[in-house]
């Protein structure tokens, strides 16, 4: 075992890497998607998380002020989204879909003169002791600051959702609006400050790739991200511990398609380009057979608008 | 007890698109007394409450708590008013336990939820009042009325001084029904105050200190408990304005066409709603269904029409057994429905008039047209004369029916469940909501069906229509016959008794 290749290790270490913005994007969305507001403008609001934190990097240099910048923009399209979609009760799914062109179009627009710039980016910080762990150690603990911030925000999402008074109101919120509203809980302020919260965490997913993934923007830099995490969502059955174990999962395969390609391997790189949508139909398939049959996890108001005179 | 009103409604009213659901009414309730809003279902009873419950806003009318005036806007607001309510629909989010639901949307918890504190808190109130139920168990594994208990524990564990019920024992059994009343006396023994909507008349005479009675969203009268009977009561509801105007046609009744069997059907709720009900129509004869809705008169009908599966049973249309569920085979053995939602059941709002009267699968034989390819002239031209022939007044066949009236949707509907020449027709609340001109219609309508032979079974809750239309009439209590009597507004107490679930043979 000591000679474990370190082809696995770096395999396995780009797979943290690969799978980052997955989870950020697949955390943020469990946030929103559980107060009952479906969000499948994924891949715009990680697109403008990318061109904003990128800007804020390069005419900064503060790595912090890019993430707030990147959290800033993703607010922004999601209150767009909650204002469509809990005071206009526009259809969740039209509005995400025009959430993600919005996010395109306007990524595209502001990254005009950012293409082929360099600005300042996360850079791997050992984290002492841990990282001195074999195998362990340099898979989970060689990475930036956004990874270890990716690692810390699972468990707190966890506690928050099931542990406390704000995530019981949020699940009550997505379950049964009618009978928080009941209880006097305000249904519309928690699905706007869920669907903004969420939509900001996704946005740091976007910033990175731009920041960290990558380190520079580039138009459409999501590649589809946005699309499989909405499949992961699923996936997770809206758990933030089952959200890591999806992200890296589809992390591990880009991370195994890019390996694979260097050492030479003779598969086509468009069939590895393919493996991950693959695996988003199979994930949707037995995620969605699984569902029926246990009918836990998902919100049962998902998609829902809530409106209080049509309830009875 | 104290002469002490805690809460007045004056003067409330409120109307809905078409219906003046709340006309006037005024409401006082004392303090540690149990007042009953009595009322057939459509009185005006839940809209009631919804106003006090901040869920509708009154078009006119001031509410009073403790001789205060306060404006309740939302359901949290009645709360800091301490007024709760179980509605019928509960408010429960089934993946959560007990504890969980109990202490959601409250604010004297820290950040992390304690829900030791909160179960044992829980434990004392059940114990207490009497209403058990397990506060780690997740609502989605319990029953109905442990559902409602975990309602009312709710609202006393935020301390609510006055509590809503409405139709509290509709979903429950006669032994959870007994708890609730037990629960209820001892709250109101303890200061709390309770109004209890209801439409039958032995829970509300058990329970109630004073009663409201309410009809066609008025007020009727409010009278105490021991100034009134179960007769009395009844000429309140039921009204005494039953008149008979108009002669029915003589006609030889022949031999009996819908047979029905020990019929057993469950409602939405999964509870027996018709049980082991018998009846048989013959032909020429209406038999009208009298009885307080929601006692199992629309199951029957489905059942009947297929709509709803029978639990056991058997239904047999001249001679011929219908099997479960099949709706095309009735149809085509002569059975037509006109249902009491004519918006949505019996009608695509959307549709044109002619896709209406067409929507049947009868269709081909009415316009003698090839199953596979409908033939636009010969329907255009059907539909003229079935216009013609029942007088509806559309601008065209083309036009959407969702620009019709009442009454002339009705008819379309009528003109397409008549024209065929039924064997057996159901009719369910046929005139609800319809002017005098279009009622009269739909009785003239059935009354020739009737002369052609037709068996017709009538459900409705107007005792004037089932006494102008039929030729027997059946009291339907709780999915049970209770009697017939002969369609004469001198049996109208008799009829009242069994609309209160007094059998026949009682008196």
């Amino acid at each position: 075992m000591n000679d474990l290749p370190s082809f696995v290790i770096s395999t396995l270490q780009a797979t943290v890497r690969a799978g980052t913005p997955l989870l950020f994007a697949v955390l943020g969305t469990i946030f929103t998607e559980r107060s009952g507001v479906m969000n499948l403008g994924l891949e715009g609001l990680m697109l403008v998380g990318a061109i904003g934190g990128f800007m804020a990097s390069y005419n900064t240099s503060s790595l912090v002020a890019a993430v707030l910048v990147a959290m800033l923009a993703g607010a922004v399209l999601g209150l767009i989204h909650a204002f469509f979609t809990v005071t206009l009760k526009i259809n969740q799914i039209v509005s995400g879909l025009a959430i993600t062109m919005l996010g395109t179009g306007i990524s595209g627009l502001w990254g005009k003169d950012y293409i082929g710039v360099i600005a300042r980016r996360f850079n791997p910080i050992k984290i002492p002791l841990l990282s001195d762990i074999p195998y362990i150690g340099r898979i989970f603990f060689e990475h930036d600051m956004l990874v270890y911030i990716s690692f810390v925000l699972v468990p707190v999402m966890w506690f928050v959702i099931y542990k406390t008074r704000a995530g019981m109101t949020l699940r009550a919120v997505g379950e049964s609006p009618d009978a928080a509203d009941a209880k006097g809980i305000n249904v519309f302020a928690v699905r706007y400050l869920f669907t903004i919260l969420g939509a900001s965490i996704t946005a740091i997913g976007g910033a990175y790739l731009s920041l960290a993934y990558n380190s520079m923007w580039i138009e459409n830099m999501t590649a589809g991200r946005g699309w499989i995490a909405i499949a992961l969502v699923l996936f997770a059955t809206w758990d933030p511990f089952k959200a890591l174990i999806g992200a890296y999962l589809f992390g591990g395969i880009t991370a195994l398609g890019l390996r694979l390609q260097a050492i030479g391997a003779h598969i086509s790189p468009d069939f590895l380009k393919m493996l991950p949508y693959l695996l988003t139909i199979a994930v949707l398939f037995f995620t969605s057979t699984d569902a029926l049959k246990r009918k836990v996890g998902a919100p049962a108001s998902l998609g829902v608008p809530y409106s209080r005179e049509e309830r009875t | 007890m104290e002469d002490f009103p805690v809460l007045e409604m004056k003067h409330i009213s409120k109307s809905f698109p078409g219906v003046m659901a709340n006309d006037d009414i005024s409401l006082q309730l004392k303090k540690g007394e149990v007042h009953a809003l009595l009322g057939e279902n459509g009185a005006g009873k839940t809209t009631l409450m919804n106003i006090l419950f901040g869920i509708y806003h009154a078009d006119r009318g001031e509410v009073f708590i403790n001789n205060g005036k306060v404006s309740i806007t939302s359901p949290s607001h009645a709360l800091k008013y301490g007024i709760g309510m179980v509605q019928q629909h509960f408010t429960l989010v089934p993946s959560f336990t007990v504890a969980e639901n109990v202490v959601l949307g409250l604010k004297d918890f820290g950040f992390v939820i304690k829900t030791k504190t909160v179960e044992s808190k829980i434990k004392e109130l059940s114990e207490a009042y009497g209403l058990p139920v397990n506060p780690r168990a997740r609502v989605w594994t319990l029953s109905v009325g442990e559902r409602q208990r975990i309602e009312i524990l709710k609202l006393l564990y935020t301390g609510a001084g006055i509590i809503i019920l409405d139709e509290p024992t509709a979903v429950l059994t006669p032994q959870e029904s007994d708890m609730l009343f037990k629960a209820i006396r001892k709250l109101v023994s303890e200061g709390s105050s309770v109004i209890f909507i209801s439409h039958k008349l032995d829970e509300v005479l058990a329970i109630s200190d004073r009663i409201t009675v309410l009809r066609g969203g008025k007020v009727v009268g409010t009278v105490e408990r021991e100034k009134i009977d179960r007769r009395g009561l009844v000429r309140m509801m039921v009204g005494r304005d039953v008149l008979l105007d108009q002669e029915k046609p003589v006609v030889e009744t022949g031999r009996a066409i819908l047979k029905i069997e020990n019929l057993n059907v469950k409602n939405d709720k999964d509870l027996m709603s018709v049980r082991d009900l018998s009846l048989e129509i013959r032909s020429g004869e209406i038999l009208g269904i009298a009885g307080v809705a929601g006692n199992g008169q629309r199951e029957l009908a489905e059942a009947i029409y297929g709509l709803r599966k029978k639990v056991s049973g058997r239904i047999e249309l001249d001679g011929h057994e219908l099997r479960q569920g099949n709706v095309a085979e009735r149809i085509r053995a002569g059975l037509s429905f006109i249902p009491q939602d004519r918006k949505t059941m019996a009608t695509c709002p959307n549709l044109s008039v002619m896709s209406n009267l067409f929507m049947k699968n009868s269709i081909c034989e009415l316009v003698h047209c090839s199953p596979w390819k409908l033939d636009g002239r010969r329907m255009h031209s059907k539909a003229d004369e079935l216009i013609g022939e029942f007088s509806i007044s559309t601008p065209s066949a083309k036009t959407e029916v969702r620009y019709l009236s009442g009454g002339n949707l009705q008819k379309v509907v009528l003109a397409r469940e008549l024209s065929n020449e039924p064997k057996v027709i159901i009719a369910e609340h046929p005139t609800r909501g319809l002017d005098i001109g279009a009622m009269e219609f739909v009785y003239k309508s059935l009354l020739s069906q009737k002369e052609r032979g037709a068996a017709i079974l009538l459900l409705a809750g107007e005792l004037y229509e089932i006494f102008r239309l039929s030729d027997r009439v059946a009291v339907i209590y709780e999915g049970q016959i209770m009697g017939y009597t002969p369609p004469d507004p001198s049996y109208i107490e008799e009829i009242g008794f069994m609309m209160a679930g007094a059998r026949q043979e009682d008196h």
